[in-house]
């Protein structure tokens, strides 16, 4: 996908590392390893988000996957997915350093089923144990602003709120919040973490002004997934290059676009 | 001796954590361990010894979102 000349010169930082791209893309769930390779290429996404799960003994599944994503070039984003506790989502951050060979965590710590809402107060005990030993956190967290505050005050330098419950598609749920988290961290990277179903979800919250989006299941449940994920990337990339642009402000009556003045027929009969 | 590894009780002939991986066919893969929920990196697992009832993880890389 060739960048439009704003965005080439408008890089995305997270840590230490200046992307070009600013779609996070999931690994999770997709047709074939085949299919999950194209849609990665696809997206033009530089990072994709992976984890680490039990092996039977003997077992060749990691290895394989773990081979596939290393020959597509792309940063690995860790998570802590399924971790109930602080103490899981620490050990499993830690095992995710050693064999990843990378410091960056996606810190999940889940609080409740129905809604995978995050337990926020595991969230940020989690995320300053974390941070201490090295980490370079990137926090699945809620829309609440004051959580925020704590999460950056326990070292991470990104938030990735969510936009809706995981997997569920559903969009932005609470735009007056995501706004307010826009606007109270002006300069902290934020990325729009689960929830998104559509590009134009993707597109909404990139004109909001959020730095980048994090999703999965709407790329690899759609009925053509590399289809869908350059979509996604498009969608990314027109949403970053309208908020650049300064969208016009809205107003409740209509305003003649065409010049009122010298309209056939004025002032006749 | 009886241990549990990653869930599931199994009875093992390994005394260390580096024997125990060896011995469940692990030695030439990129793995993650954990003893008891604490974290054990790869370099030290050649001194790390079980004990009856210990609880093993062993993770390898996976899809995930």
């Amino acid at each position: 996908m060739n960048a439009h000349p704003e965005i080439a010169a408008d890089p995305l930082t997270l840590y230490d590392a200046a992307l070009r791209s600013r779609l996070l893309l999931g690994t999770a769930r997709y047709p074939s390893p085949a299919i999950l390779a194209e849609s990665i290429r696809a997206s033009a996404c530089e990072i994709v988000t992976v984890s680490l799960r039990r092996e039977a003994g003997g077992g060749r599944a990691g290895e394989s996957f773990w081979s596939l994503i290393r020959d597509l070039g792309v940063r690995v984003l860790p998570n802590t997915a399924g971790c109930r506790t602080a103490k899981e989502a620490v050990t499993t951050a830690q095992m995710a350093r050693d064999v990843f060979e990378t410091d960056w965590i996606k810190l999940e710590v889940i609080g409740e089923e129905d809604t995978l809402q995050p337990d926020v107060f595991g969230l940020v005990e989690a995320a300053r144990a974390l941070c201490d030993d090295g980490f370079k956190v990137f926090p699945y967290t809620t829309d609440d602003l004051v959580v925020a505050e704590k999460l950056l005050d326990a070292g991470c330098k990104v938030l990735m709120p969510w936009a809706a419950p995981i997997g569920s598609g559903r969009g932005v749920n609470n735009a007056f919040a995501l706004r307010a988290l826009r606007a109270h961290f002006p300069d902290v990277p934020l990325v729009v973490d689960a929830g998104l179903g559509a590009p134009s979800h993707a597109a909404t919250v990139m004109e909001m002004g959020y730095d980048a989006v994090l999703l999965n299941t709407a790329v690899s449940r759609a009925g053509d997934p590399v289809a869908m994920a350059r979509a996604f990337g498009l969608a990314v990339e027109a949403g970053r290059l309208a908020c650049l642009a300064k969208p016009m402000t809205p107003r409740d009556m209509a305003e003649p676009s065409t010049p009122v003045i010298g309209r056939p027929f004025d002032g006749v009969g | 001796m009886r241990i549990q590894v990653n869930g599931r009780p199994r009875e093992v002939e390994a005394t260390t954590l580096e024997a125990l991986l060896r011995e469940l066919g692990f030695e030439d893969q990129k793995v993650g361990t954990a003893l008891n929920q604490e974290f054990v990196r790869d370099r030290d697992r050649e001194k790390i010894v079980l004990h009856e009832g210990d609880a093993v993880e062993i993770v390898t890389p996976r899809q995930g979102g």
